[in-house]
């Protein structure tokens, strides 16, 4: 009785997921009449507004990880090796984007950085691109931060860093030849989450006027019938792709636990 | 820790320079433009203190926004933790085959990522006018979805879409708890004669009321902040907060921009009551669920 429930519970669940899923790969196919062909993708690929708009949000993904790595892993570091007590504080703030909706930071960087304030940065395009990182970086800090601070759990920080410091190493080395080979495995799968979240957003880039992927799914998802689905489907299999990264970076990792 | 030892004051307050990068980040990139909007809610355009932006809210249009949004958070969170519930305990509890969970969690991690756009053209490409499902049941079964009242640009059609990414974030957060569920607490209930609807009502539910209680917050706030996927499927005219804060930073429709204040300032508000439940429901659940 109870399994008969559980596979039904399931199997509807899955129809659910499934369904959209199966809809929006058939549709995509469908663009020239009666048969079905890979038409809507060559269309969309040879667009050259998605290869421009795709192109830059792979740059300021890419961009949008390195800032995170550069300003998260430190920064767990110096909480885990010397500063426990602020760890609390750190924590709640890496979970403020979640609290606070994107579209109001994002209100709030339009006001406070426009060309008359202190920090002109929407003022001129490098500015606004610099200002869009940050804001995926914003975005992206819940996952990069847990992610980092999950992978140094596993390792005797402070051992490592007196290890190397009795070995003669600055603050630099340690950090980028003792911790970070160390966390890599946790470094990369926030590094792929933050990469799906980047390629897909809408709001902060439509917002700040950026030509990013997100806005052109949307304009195009305005103006087309089939070029969507295609869209879609492309867009999905780089979310999949990066949560499969994810699960090989984690079994990578237990297989290395094991080792030692 | 032997560097704490031996550390002085001086040490101490070196020591919090560390962290100087992140709070300059935190702070001009999260902290400030919040507090911006914040203040700028009570702000007159020449800045003195006023309640006026607040009351500029109580209009029909605004009220009915956030009455949608609110109705619109509530029904698919309820709805989200419903089947998210059942499907994270079927797969727990229900005897199914082992290899059925890392598939499910997999998946979930995925669609609870795939919000936003695209998530918006898969539904268009099944349920709108000429999507798969739409079409199909009319060819197969001549029903007209349309004629039974269904349309996917409607309140009840966000409501459907947007549980394709609630019930993954459910399965994904509840999935933990579940596990939490001793064995030997379902034991003592049987050999106390207890049957399984007495176990779930008097033992396992109680537990899990309080993790039940913080997704269901949770799943709330991120339904209530959610724009993208709104704005895919029906442009800029639907009436939720958030596509109208989207509307009045664009083109400034309502000629106030502080009346934008105030309407970023509510979603605040009514995000953070949700996230404070959840924080506060957690620290309580992990008192049982270890």
């Amino acid at each position: 009785m109870t399994r008969f429930f559980a596979w039904g519970t399931l199997l509807l669940g899955c129809v659910f997921f499934a369904l959209p899923l199966v809809g929006m790969t058939e549709f995509s196919l469908k663009m020239r009449r009666g048969v079905y062909s890979l038409d809507a993708y060559a269309v969309v690929l040879a667009d050259p507004r998605f290869q421009a708009t795709f192109t830059y949000s792979v740059v300021m993904a890419l961009a949008t990880i390195v800032f995170g790595v550069l300003l998260v892993v430190p920064t767990a570091f110096w909480v885990r090796l010397k500063l426990p007590a602020a760890r609390p504080w750190i924590e709640f703030i890496t979970l403020l984007p979640l609290v606070i909706p994107a579209i109001v930071v994002v209100f709030g960087y339009i006001r406070l950085y426009n060309t008359s304030s202190f920090l002109p940065l929407t003022g001129s395009v490098t500015g606004t691109n610099l200002l869009l990182m940050f804001g995926y970086a914003t975005l992206a800090l819940p996952y990069m931060y847990r992610a980092v601070d999950t992978g140094l759990r596993t390792i005797d920080v402070a051992t490592l860093t007196e290890a190397a410091q009795s070995l003669g190493a600055g603050w630099v080395t340690i950090l980028a030849r003792v911790i970070l080979p160390n966390v890599m495995v946790a470094v990369l799968s926030g590094a792929f989450l933050t990469f799906a979240i980047v390629i897909g957003e809408f709001t902060m880039a439509a917002l700040l006027n950026r030509p990013a992927f997100g806005p052109f799914m949307q304009l195009l998802g305005a103006n087309r019938a089939y070029e969507p689905a295609a869209l879609a489907v492309i867009a999905f299999a780089i979310t999949w792709a990066c949560m499969a990264l994810i699960q090989l970076a984690t079994r990578f990792s237990r297989h290395m636990r094991v080792q030692r | 820790m032997s560097m704490d030892s031996r550390g002085t004051s001086r040490h101490v307050n070196l020591n919090w320079l560390g962290l100087l990068p992140f709070a300059l980040f935190a702070l001009l990139f999260l902290i400030l433009p919040t507090m911006k909007i914040v203040v700028g809610a009570f702000q007159t355009p020449d800045g003195s203190f006023t309640l006026d932006n607040l009351r500029g809210l109580n209009t029909p249009s605004i009220i009915s926004s956030y009455v949608v949004s609110i109705q619109l958070s509530l029904i698919t969170a309820a709805l989200g933790c419903l089947v998210g519930f059942a499907m994270a305990a079927a797969v727990i509890f229900g005897k199914l085959p082992q290899q059925v969970r890392g598939p499910l969690m997999t998946f979930s991690g995925v669609a609870s990522n795939f919000a936003g756009v695209p998530l918006a053209f898969a539904f268009l490409a099944t349920l709108g006018p000429v999507g798969l499902v739409t079409v199909w049941l009319r060819a197969e079964f001549g029903i007209n979805l349309r004629a039974l009242g269904f349309n996917l640009l409607s309140f009840w059609g966000l409501v459907v879409v947007y549980l394709f990414f609630q019930i993954p974030l459910m399965i994904l957060i509840i999935a933990p708890a579940l596990d939490g569920l001793k064995r030997e607490w379902r034991e003592a209930a049987a050999i106390l004669g207890a049957t399984g609807a007495q176990y779930w009502r008097m033992v396992a539910l109680p537990i899990l009321f309080p993790s039940l209680l913080g997704t269901f917050a949770l799943l709330f706030a991120n339904s209530f902040g959610a724009i993208a996927t709104a704005f895919a499927l029906t442009g800029p005219q639907l009436n939720i907060v958030p596509i109208k804060l989207f509307a009045q930073i664009r083109g400034d429709v309502l000629g106030d921009p502080h009346l934008g204040y105030a309407l970023a300032f509510g979603m605040i508000v009514i995000t953070a009551l949700a996230n404070g439940l959840y924080i506060w429901l957690r620290v309580r659940s992990e008192r049982w669920l270890k």
